[in-house]
C-alpha cells in the first residue's frame, strides 16, 4: 500500500514561516482534565429537522451539570442538524461542545475543510468516530464514504494541528486548528484480544481522551484499565467511562442481547428486577457506578448517556456530588 | 437430454392425442405434441390434459412398465420420458415441455433415500421446485408441474398417479401456452384467455444449438 | 470469478417489450460458473420469454446463443451472424461482457439481463462470497490475507468498528466481521503484532477513486500488426 497521494506539484516552501504551534489546554474539557478535575460530559442530540427551541432546551437542561456535552453527528445513521452546525450553536449558549465527526459520511477532504470550519466557529473537542453503518438509518441506500478511518481521521486532524499539514502533504496556511481529539473505547467489544491494542492505536494516532461504551461490568472494566495503565497509556490519555441509566430490566436485557460492546451482568439485571420502580434503581445505578469507576486509576471523569433522557443528567450528577448545578 | 426418445407406457394405453381430429395419427410418441394442432376446444369436445412424464430408469419407469404388465388401466393422456435418473433433469427440459404444448408435467424418482445414484430424486426435488417458481413468474400455474416418488415395484401407484396429475391439470383446464411456442414470428399472434390457445406457429425452436 | 445475478424476470421482460425478435447472449466463463448467465441460463431464460410472450399473446422470437468469452473479441464474432437477425441483444454476461457487446456490435441495442454483483468464490454448491473489492493495491499481507476492503462492511484499515459481535458484522449476523477474522489469523499465525501497526490512510487512485482503470503490457501487444480494415 503507498502512503496517501503526495500533492503532485510540491512546491519548495518560499520562505513561508509555518503557523504558530498550538500550545496549551485548547479548550474547557482539556483544561479541566490537565488541571486534574474530574470531568462530566454528557450526550445532546440534534434534532431531525429546524427545531432549534430543541437544541436550546437541551443546552439548558445540560448547561451547568457538565463541563462539555456531545453533539451526535447523524447517530444511528439517521439524518439531523449538522454536528458543526449544532455545536457551533451550544458554543453561543455557553455549553462546552465535543463535536462528533464519523467518518462514514465524509473523505478526507470534507473532514479536514470541516474541521477548520469547525474550530473557526469555536468548536474545540472532536470525537473521531466511524459512525454506525448507513443500513441502519434513514437513508439505507445511501453510499458510504470510509475513506479513512476513524483512527486514520485522528492522525490527520493530528497531523493538521501539530504538524501543520493537511493529510496530502500540503501546509496549512495562517493558523492551525486548535483541537482537542477524541475517540470511542469499548473496552467489552470483540474481539477481545484487540480491546487494548486497538486503544493504542488510537492514542497513538492522537487520541487525547476516550469516551467509552456503557460500563455495567465494573470487573471487567477495571482489567482493560489496569491492561491499558500496563502498556503506558494512560499517562496521554484520560478515560471517561461511558455511564447510561438503566430504566428498568426489560432494558437491559435488550441492550445485553442487542447492542454490541456492551456486558451487563446477570446481578444487574436481578437488581433492576428486584425493584418496582425501575428508574429510580437505575439511576442509583448509574450514581454507584459513576462513584466506582472514579476509583480507578486513569479515569478522569464520567459520560453520561441518557438516551432521550437528558433531564435525568442533573439528578444523576447532583447525586453523585460532581456538581451542584447551574450558579453554583 | 440423453434418453429424450419417449416411452409410451409400455403395454398401457397409448397416448391418443383426444384434443385432435381422427386424422391426427401420429406417427410416433413423441414429448412435443404434433405442430399445426388447431384445437379449439369446444364444448364438445372436453378438455383432455396432454401430461409428459419424466421416470427414472430405476424406479418409476419400472413402475410403469409393471403398471402395463398388469394391464392396469389409466388415462392415457401421458408421454413417458426415460431418464438415467431424474437427477439428470434440468430446468430448461421442463420449461421446454410446457414450450411444446404440455398441459402438465410430472417428474417421477425413486424413493427419498432410495436413489440409484444416492442423491439425484433430491436434486430433481430441488429443481422442480424451482422450476415452480419460474413457471409462476411467467404466467404458468406452478401446480401444472409435480414430482412423485415411487419404487419400481409400484405398478398400481404409477396408475395412481397419472390419474391423480391428469384430474389436477383437468381442473386447471388447458396450458395458458397450449398449442407450444412458436419461435419464429412467421404468423403468430396467439391470443390471451380463450383457453384453447390459437398460437398456430411452428414449434421449432431456435434453442436448439 | 465474476458473481453475477439475473435480474428479476419481470423486469427483463419489461426491457424487451419493444422488441419482436432477440438473442438471449450467454457468457460461457465466469457467470457460466456460477449458474447465472452460461448456456443453460441462457436456455432457461429463452424458454421463459418464449413461455411468458405466448401467455400474453406478444409476438416475439427468441434466439440464443452462448459464446466462450463476451469479453473477448474472437468470440464475439461467432455471434456476428444471429445478432444480425434480431432487433436486440439480451446479454447475461457481466457488466463487460455486456457493454463489449455493444462495443463490438455499434448499431445493435444491447440489453442487460444480468447485475454484476462481486468478485467472490464458491463456498459451497448454490453459495457464493465477495473476496475481493478491486482496490488495485493489495494489503493482505498486512491483514493475514483477509481484506478489509472487500470484507469490513465501513472497508476499515484499523477495524474492528466495535460495531460487531460474536464475531459477526454489525450490517449482518449471516456475515463475519472481517476483522474478527483478520485477528483471529493473525494470532493464529502468531503475527498479531501486525495488528498494531497503524495503516495510513490509502492512496485510492488505483480503486475506481482514481477513473476507469486499465492495464497495458507493452511486451504481449502485437508487434508489427497490420490493423485489419
Amino acid at each position: 500500500m503507498t502512503e496517501a497521494a503526495a500533492p503532485k506539484k510540491a512546491k519548495p516552501p518560499a520562505e513561508k514561516t509555518p503557523p504558530p504551534p498550538v500550545v496549551g489546554p485548547v479548550s474547557g474539557l482539556e483544561k479541566l482534565i490537565k488541571a486534574g478535575s474530574f470531568v462530566v460530559t454528557a450526550e445532546l442530540g440534534p434534532p431531525k429537522g429546524l427545531d432549534l427551541e430543541a437544541i436550546h432546551k437541551k443546552v439548558g437542561i445540560l448547561k451547568g451539570w457538565v463541563d462539555a456535552a456531545n453533539v451526535t453527528d447523524n447517530q444511528t445513521a439517521v439524518v439531523r442538524v449538522s454536528s458543526i452546525a449544532t455545536a457551533a450553536i451550544m458554543v453561543q449558549q455557553g455549553l462546552e461542545p465535543v463535536m462528533q465527526m464519523v467518518a462514514r459520511d465524509r473523505n478526507r477532504i470534507a473532514i479536514q475543510s470541516d474541521m477548520l470550519g469547525a474550530t473557526a466557529l469555536g468548536i474545540r473537542n472532536v470525537l473521531c468516530l466511524s459512525g454506525d453503518h448507513q443500513t441502519f438509518g434513514s437513508e439505507p441506500g445511501a453510499a458510504n464514504v470510509y475513506d479513512v478511518d476513524s483512527i486514520q481521521m485522528l492522525g490527520i486532524l493530528k497531523g493538521m494541528r501539530d504538524d501543520a499539514k493537511f493529510a496530502g502533504g500540503t501546509d496549512v496556511e495562517g493558523g492551525r486548528p486548535p483541537l482537542f481529539l477524541g475517540a470511542a473505547w469499548s473496552p467489552d467489544a470483540d474481539p477481545a484480544e484487540v480491546r487494548t491494542l486497538r486503544l493504542a492505536k488510537k492514542v497513538r494516532a492522537g487520541a487525547q481522551f476516550v469516551q467509552t461504551q456503557c460500563i455495567f461490568d465494573l470487573a471487567a472494566f477495571k482489567l482493560e484499565m489496569k491492561k491499558a495503565g500496563d502498556m503506558g497509556l494512560l499517562d496521554k490519555l484520560a478515560v471517561l467511562p461511558g455511564i447510561i441509566p438503566l430504566k428498568s430490566a426489560g432494558m437491559a436485557k435488550f441492550m445485553r442481547k442487542n447492542v454490541a460492546g456492551i456486558s451487563i451482568p446477570e446481578d444487574v439485571v436481578k437488581r433492576m428486577e428486584g425493584n418496582k420502580d425501575g428508574k429510580e434503581e437505575g439511576t442509583r445505578l448509574a450514581v454507584e457506578t459513576i462513584q466506582a469507576v472514579r476509583e480507578i486509576p486513569g479515569v478522569r471523569g464520567v459520560h453520561i448517556m441518557a438516551i432521550e433522557w437528558e433531564s435525568k443528567v442533573a439528578d444523576i450528577v447532583a447525586r453523585a456530588g460532581l456538581k451542584k448545578g447551574p450558579g453554583a | 437430454m440423453a434418453e429424450s426418445t419417449s416411452h409410451a407406457a409400455p403395454q398401457g394405453p397409448k397416448p391418443t392425442p383426444k384434443d385432435q381430429g381422427p386424422q391426427a395419427a401420429r406417427p410416433k410418441p413423441a414429448p412435443e405434441p404434433t405442430t399445426n394442432n388447431q384445437e379449439p376446444t369446444t364444448a364438445s369436445s372436453p378438455f383432455e390434459p396432454r401430461l409428459v412424464a419424466f421416470l427414472c430408469h430405476y424406479c418409476a419407469f419400472a413402475a410403469a412398465d409393471m403398471a402395463g404388465s398388469m394391464r392396469l388401466q389409466y388415462p392415457p393422456n401421458v408421454r413417458n420420458i426415460r431418464l438415467p435418473c431424474t437427477g439428470k433433469l434440468d430446468a430448461g427440459q421442463l420449461l421446454r415441455a410446457f414450450e411444446e404444448g404440455a398441459d402438465g408435467v410430472m417428474v417421477a424418482g425413486c424413493e427419498e433415500g432410495s436413489c440409484h445414484f444416492l442423491k439425484g430424486n433430491l436434486v430433481a426435488k430441488s429443481r422442480v421446485k424451482w422450476v415452480k417458481t419460474l413457471l409462476a413468474q411467467v404466467g404458468i400455474e406452478p401446480e401444472r408441474l409435480h414430482m412423485y416418488n415411487l419404487s419400481s415395484a409400484m405398478g398400481p401407484r404409477w396408475a395412481a398417479i397419472v390419474q391423480e396429475m391428469v384430474e389436477r391439470v383437468r381442473g386447471l383446464g388447458p396450458s395458458p401456452v397450449r398449442g407450444g411456442v412458436s419461435a419464429t414470428t412467421s404468423s403468430k399472434a396467439g391470443r390471451v384467455g380463450d383457453g384453447g390457445g390459437q398460437a398456430a406457429g411452428s414449434i421449432k425452436s431456435e434453442a436448439t444449438k | 470469478m465474476i458473481v453475477g445475478e439475473q435480474k428479476p424476470f419481470e423486469q427483463i421482460v419489461k426491457l424487451i417489450e419493444r422488441y419482436k425478435r432477440i438473442l438471449v447472449a450467454g457468457c460461457g466463463t465466469c457467470v457460466s460458473v456460477c449458474f447465472a448467465g452460461g448456456e443453460k441460463e441462457a436456455g432457461i431464460l429463452a424458454s421463459m420469454l418464449r413461455l411468458e410472450a405466448q401467455k400474453n399473446g406478444r409476438p416475439l422470437e427468441v434466439l440464443e446463443q452462448t459464446v466462450k468469452r463476451q469479453c473477448d473479441r474472437e468470440f464475439l464474432e461467432e455471434m456476428a451472424t444471429k445478432v444480425g437477425q434480431v432487433d436486440a441483444v439480451l446479454s447475461i454476461a457481466c457488466g463487460c461482457g455486456i457493454q463489449f457487446m455493444a462495443e463490438r456490435f455499434q448499431d445493435k441495442i444491447v440489453l442487460p439481463g444480468l447485475n454484476t454483483r462481486f468478485i467472490g468464490v464458491t463456498l459451497e454448491q448454490g453459495e457464493w462470497a465477495e473476496r475481493c473489492a478491486m482496490c488495485g493495491d493489495c494489503i493482505l499481507d498486512r491483514t493475514g490475507g483477509i481484506c478489509p476492503v472487500a470484507r469490513c462492511a465501513k472497508r476499515l484499515h484499523n477495524g474492528p468498528c466495535g460495531g460487531s459481535s460474536g464475531g459477526k458484522c454489525e450490517v449482518g449476523k449471516d456475515r463475519d466481521c472481517g476483522w474478527a477474522l483478520i485477528v483471529q489469523r493473525l494470532q493464529k499465525l502468531g503475527e498479531l503484532d501486525r495488528y498494531s501497526e497503524i495503516l495510513p490512510p490509502r492512496n485510492w487512485t488505483t480503486s475506481r477513486d482514481g477513473g476507469q482503470r486499465k492495464v497495458v503490457r507493452e511486451d504481449l501487444k502485437e508487434q508489427g500488426r497490420i490493423e485489419p480494415r
